[in-house]
């Protein structure tokens, strides 16, 4: 499906602001396909805004951002750059799979339907087809006797999953995180991480924003660190923990990661 | 409150004294004795004739009435609705012409009086003597009487429904501001276009904050149809108003229109208890009915 070295996100001086604040200030970011690529950094530092650009949720307004192959937000067409429509959008985003913060299940819907939404009501599956193959994505996130329960009958690590395998059943090339356990019990961190852990072991190319130094040490590819709208510095993530080029990166480490960590990072 | 003895530390019952409300008796003999003396003062007025108001409860002319009120409430109900969520839609769109032109609709139906809005349409034909629905630059078209569109039923329907849709459409705004921002990203993030956000996603969820307000909306139209004894449109207050100017009853037969208007009230203040039981609960399942929850989940949702 993906060669080995194609670059599915490629940024280049992305700029973003809300009105006077400078969110981005010029981020330059590569993720090859088949890469896990993390992202950490002060809240406040744009990493999240980033990730938002990614599926176009929100606008780039200065620099490159070219995803999947398209420059996100416009296509060149008789030497000038056309807007998307708002049926552009959605079908650039069906290929990217987006788990957030706050979950953010559809609640009205039980988690089978949460699951079946997007095959039936943007890929047109129909509905038979789409429980089948919705029930198949809750067994892999290990949520298959919870299936009919509404979002609020769910814990928050269990809503967390329905939310992997509801962005995972649209068959995404790309799937992003936005901070996926910071709003979870630190008791129900691990069974989310589980899963991504298994997803990043099949081969999917995911970005993960994050506070779990530990986790992307394990299963990061690539480690960035951002500050102030910027990456600060990129590496491998154990050599970047260990040995990191920048003060800025020094003084976040060293802020966030227990002491055990320090050692095992050391 | 606690009416058994409590037992003290060595087991022995010790009784617990009444509470006397001396308020609330007070209260009620206060009231009691007004509402014994209003009631006295009607049921024993000799200017009041209950024979009549039995015999006209039933009347033919009172019980088309009612029908009709019925009739004009239902439908006045249904185009407030559906043209309220239409208006609501629109004043959010992000296309300025739409949602301006939903912000001019609103301010003019609430702008004017129902009342006058009611009389306009039922003289319609004094502005356009003739309806004319053509294909632009043919000759192919129908053409219809004003006054014979225009009769009291479908001014009433329209004057009525119009209006509610102003003021609907401001419920139905409010609704789907409701619902929480999250829920059009995660829709936006797996590929819905904002229509189809708004349709699967949004609307149901909003359904829960707007259905309840309905039914206060259907209550109050149900007497709101009053005015439209004003058109002549053969509702409950036409009917009685033109039985009461032949035979001087004007007071037993407000009282007749008074009871139908207060059966109906209760029996759609009932349905609306209901309505609410059923959209206000935590689990409610809000797709029914060919929905995608019955097309997938037909034993969960039975």
């Amino acid at each position: 499906m993906n060669t080995p070295d194609k670059q599915v996100v490629r940024a280049s001086g992305v700029r973003m602001s809300y009105g006077e604040v400078q969110v981005l200030n010029g981020v330059d970011l590569t993720v090859a396909a088949g890469e896990v690529s993390c992202v950490i950094g002060p809240s406040g530092s744009g990493k999240s805004t980033f990730l938002r650009c990614i599926n176009g949720l929100e606008p780039v307004l200065d620099g490159s951002l070219r995803v999947l192959d398209q420059e996100v937000g416009h296509t060149l067409r008789g030497g000038r750059y056309h807007p998307w429509t708002p049926k552009e959008f959605a079908a650039f985003r069906r290929n990217i799979g987006m788990v957030f913060q706050r979950f953010n299940l559809f609640a009205h819907h039980s988690a089978l339907e949460n699951v079946a939404c997007g095959p039936v009501h943007v890929l047109g599956i129909p509905a038979d087809r789409a429980r089948v193959l919705a029930m198949e994505h809750l067994e892999r996130v290990g949520l298959a006797d919870h299936a009919h329960k509404r979002p609020h009958q769910l814990s928050g690590g269990q809503q967390q999953r329905v939310a992997i395998a509801r962005a995972l059943a649209m068959n995404p090339e790309l799937m992003l995180f936005d901070e996926p356990t910071s709003a979870l019990d630190p008791e129900l961190v691990d069974e989310v991480l589980e899963v991504m852990k298994g997803l990043a072991a099949e081969g999917m190319t995911m970005v993960v924003v994050t506070h779990e130094i530990a986790f992307a040490r394990e299963v990061g590819d690539w480690l960035t660190f951002f500050a102030d709208g910027v990456v600060v510095e990129r590496g491998r993530p154990r050599e970047l923990l260990a040995n990191p080029g920048h003060e800025r990166t020094r003084a976040f480490l060293s802020s966030v990661l227990h002491p055990q960590e320090r050692q095992a990072s050391q | 409150m606690r009416t058994e003895p409590i037992t003290d530390a060595s087991g022995r019952p010790i009784p617990v004294a009444r509470t006397w409300h001396w308020g609330r008796w007070l209260a009620a003999a206060v009231a009691l004795a007004v509402a014994a003396q209003l009631a006295y003062l009607i049921v024993a007025n000799p200017n009041l004739d209950w024979g009549k108001v039995a015999e006209y409860v039933f009347h033919e002319r009172i019980l088309s009435g009612v029908w009709v009120t019925i009739e004009i409430s239902v439908l006045a109900t249904a185009l407030g609705l559906v043209l309220g969520v239409l208006v609501a839609i629109m004043r959010l769109a992000h296309n300025p012409v739409l949602s301006g032109l939903a912000t001019f609709y609103i301010w003019f139906f609430r702008g004017t009086p129902v009342l006058v809005q009611l009389i306009f349409w039922y003289n319609l034909a004094f502005l356009f003597p003739e309806m004319v629905l053509k294909i632009p630059f043919t000759m192919i078209g129908v053409k219809w009487d004003t006054n014979e569109v225009m009769t009291g039923f479908t001014s009433a329907m329209l004057g009525l429904g119009l209006n509610l849709a102003a003021y609907f459409a401001e419920t139905v705004r409010a609704g789907i501001q409701a619902v929480d921002n999250g829920q059009t990203e995660a829709a936006y993030a797996l590929g819905m276009t904002p229509a189809k956000r708004m349709r699967v996603i949004v609307l149901p969820q909003a359904l829960r904050i707007i259905i309840p307000p309905t039914g206060n909306e259907f209550i109050s139209m149900l007497k709101t149809t009053s005015l439209v004894y004003v058109v002549a449109g053969h509702d409950l207050m036409t009917n009685a108003s033109q039985i009461y100017k032949v035979n001087n009853l004007i007071m037993e037969l407000l009282i007749v229109a008074s009871l139908w208007y207060m059966l109906m009230t209760a029996v759609a203040t009932f349905l609306q208890g209901r309505l609410e039981r059923r959209f206000g609960a935590e689990a409610v399942r809000l797709v029914r009915g060919g929905g995608l929850a019955t097309r997938i989940l037909p034993k969960a949702a039975a």
